[in-house]
């Protein structure tokens, strides 16, 4: 039992050490948002909890005029976020699953021309294409609005690619059933590969949902008005540029709050997300 | 309840000729087994009756109607898969109850059915089951009852016992032909067990390289197969082959170590041909004269005894005798068949030269 106890103590130090490097700033934070201007002002934040939490969150959530500036309220910015990302992430889902039973499935003329087409956009990230992406979305006049915010994220190579290696290890057998039985390319998609693939569905939603709510550059560009501000940029915004002070416990009241969706959404998925990854019995 | 016929039948992927020309009519409520190695087309032919695989020539019939062009789900068969092939989101009832779901038949009745086929499969206590939570042999009874309440017009069975372990295996033959004596639907076999072959089929069709090697009841399979592969195939262990010449009376077998075996009936017209001489280990018996051969393994199976042997020109020779083994590896063993059972094979193409 000995050398296996030490053998164990090892690996929980090192984990140990990881966790505390990890949540001290979310830790520094939370407690930031506790204390009032001045105490964080003049640089000396205590580790423990100050007195100023209600008031802080308060004053973040309506957008009171602070101290110095005047914010978008974080609830406007977390509904805008939250619209966004639950548009990115379901559309993304819905897209790529369509996408990737239709290559997996179906033997049609330019299959794997079509399927190398979607596999190459995934050599382009956002960055590249982003000022022609910009000039369509313009001239559609989609600026400052949700469709503008998430349409242009939806296409997704990664889900997609993803649904068809989980497509191809479907047994042939299962859809030659489903064709026995009578069951058309619909109906075999609704009732077979929808649910065999809700596990796969829920995994994506987390990551997408997360990709979705942390999306910085694209919401910088398509929002102008602040009824529009994504709360990752809206944070950003706050930060100034040095020429006034800034009121560091509303920015983090605004971060720890920006926090709970992601993490919400992870806790409640977790079970399904895990699921999702080891699960071998198809 | 139908016949299937099949008729000059092709199968070609490319210039590769997979199905080279069947013709075989199978009757209503007959049970046919395809059987032959891996690759022979078997299978092919199978998912070409089940409308899987397109056909490249000739016609399939399925109760009169010609079913080249038709969808599976028109074709009114249903098909039990090596893998089972079962939904496995959905519960057993709902396995069997899809098809039927989706041809529109009322709720009442689908329960009827499903309820009736798990009597028929013992499978009444696992409706609510999902296929990951029962045996091997469960599942397989749940793609049959799958395929039983379809009431089709043929059954088309795709090695359907592969995966079961031995013992299983037996067990689900026995309950297999029981339930297709009691239903009397026209059934489709595919398999390369040639035991199975022979205690399920009514007919077997011997498959070969894409083409019908012999076509008969299992025991004329046996007792007359048409070709060297068919006797090669069938019977285990395989059938002894010696090469061999016609004497120039046309009455017996010359074989290279001097022996002469009698012919049952003297062939003068091949006299002095070439042939070669299948003789079945079970059909060997020690005897005073004959083929004296030195034992080199003795395999006891409990019920009966196999013998390797070696004749003196170096050919090897199977015994295999009833009870327990009477001899070791080493002794010299003198063995003979009786006269009847000899086959005879063309030493070029194989086929059985028939009188």
């Amino acid at each position: 039992m000995k050398p296996t106890r030490f053998i164990d103590l090892v690996p929980h130090i090192v984990l140990i050490v990881g966790v505390l490097i990890f949540a001290y700033p979310i830790y520094v934070t939370l407690i930031g948002s506790t204390w009032d201007s001045g105490t964080i002002g003049r640089g000396g934040l205590p580790l423990w909890p100050g007195g100023q939490g209600a008031a802080n969150y308060a004053q973040a959530w309506a957008g009171e005029a602070g101290d110095r500036a005047m914010y978008t309220p974080v609830r406007t910015m977390m509904l805008n976020s939250l619209v966004m990302a639950l548009s990115i992430a379901l559309g993304k889902i819905a897209i790529s699953i369509l996408s990737a039973y239709a290559v997996a499935f179906f033997r049609f003329p330019l299959r794997m021309a079509f399927f190398w087409l979607i596999f190459i956009t995934l050599m382009l990230p956002v960055e590249v294409r982003i000022i022609p992406t910009y000039k369509v979305v313009a001239d559609l006049g989609l600026i400052n609005t949700y469709a503008g915010l998430a349409i242009p994220l939806i296409a997704s190579a990664t889900a997609t690619l993803l649904f068809r290696q989980f497509f191809l290890t479907i047994p042939d057998e299962l859809l030659e059933a489903a064709k026995i039985d009578g069951a058309g390319p619909v109906r075999f998609f609704v009732d077979v590969v929808l649910p065999l693939s809700r596990t796969n569905i829920a995994a994506l939603f987390v990551i997408l949902f997360i990709y979705g709510w942390n999306q910085y550059l694209w919401p910088l560009l398509v929002t102008s008005s602040g009824d529009m501000e994504t709360i990752v940029t809206g944070i950003t915004k706050m930060i100034g540029t040095g020429e006034s002070a800034n009121d560091w416990h509303i920015i983090m009241a605004t971060t720890v709050l920006a926090m709970l969706p992601p993490v919400a959404v992870v806790v409640f998925m977790q079970r399904w997300f895990v699921k999702g990854l080891v699960d071998s019995e198809k | 309840m139908a016949t299937v016929e099949i008729r000059n039948v092709r199968k070609s992927y490319g210039p590769v000729e997979a199905i080279k020309g069947i013709d075989i009519a199978i009757q209503d409520g007959e049970f046919l087994v395809l059987l032959g190695p891996s690759g022979c087309g078997k299978s092919t032919l199978l998912r070409m009756v089940a409308g899987l695989e397109g056909i490249t020539g000739g016609e399939i019939a399925i109760g009169g109607r010609v079913v080249n062009h038709l969808d599976p789900k028109d074709r009114d068969i249903a098909m039990v898969f090596q893998n089972y092939a079962l939904y496995p989101h959905m519960t057993v009832f709902d396995n069997m109850a899809y098809g039927l779901k989706i041809r529109g038949i009322p709720k009442a009745e689908i329960r009827a059915r499903v309820d009736r086929a798990a009597e028929i499969l013992e499978l009444g206590r696992f409706l609510d089951r999902r296929p990951s939570q029962l045996s091997g042999g469960q599942r397989q009874r749940v793609a049959m009852g799958r395929a039983i309440v379809r009431e089709p017009a043929a059954f088309l069975f795709d090695e359907p016992l592969s995966n079961l372990d031995a013992k299983l295996r037996t067990q689900m033959r026995v309950e297999i032909k029981r339930l297709q004596d009691r239903l009397g639907i026209t059934s489709l076999y595919v398999t390369h067990d040639q035991v199975e072959a022979m205690t399920l089929a009514d007919r077997i069709l011997v498959m070969n390289h894409g083409v019908a090697e012999q076509i008969g009841t299992p025991l004329e399979v046996y007792q007359r197969p048409a070709s060297l592969f068919v006797a090669g195939f069938i019977g285990s262990p395989p059938m002894n082959v010696l090469d061999g010449r016609i004497d120039d009376r046309g009455g017996a077998v010359l074989l290279p170590g001097g022996q002469s075996l009698p012919l049952p009936q003297p062939r003068p017209t091949e006299a002095g041909r070439p042939v070669k001489l299948g003789i079945r280990p079970e059909h060997l018996a020690v005897a005073d004269a004959g083929f004296v051969i030195e034992v080199e393994l003795v395999e006891a199976l409990g019920a009966d005894t196999v013998v390797y042997g070696r004749l003196p020109g170096g050919e090897a020779l199977l015994v295999r005798m009833a009870g327990l083994p009477s001899c070791r590896s080493g002794d010299r063993l003198t063995v003979s068949p009786p006269a009847d059972a000899l086959h005879l094979f063309d030493a070029v193409t194989g086929r059985r030269l028939e009188g």
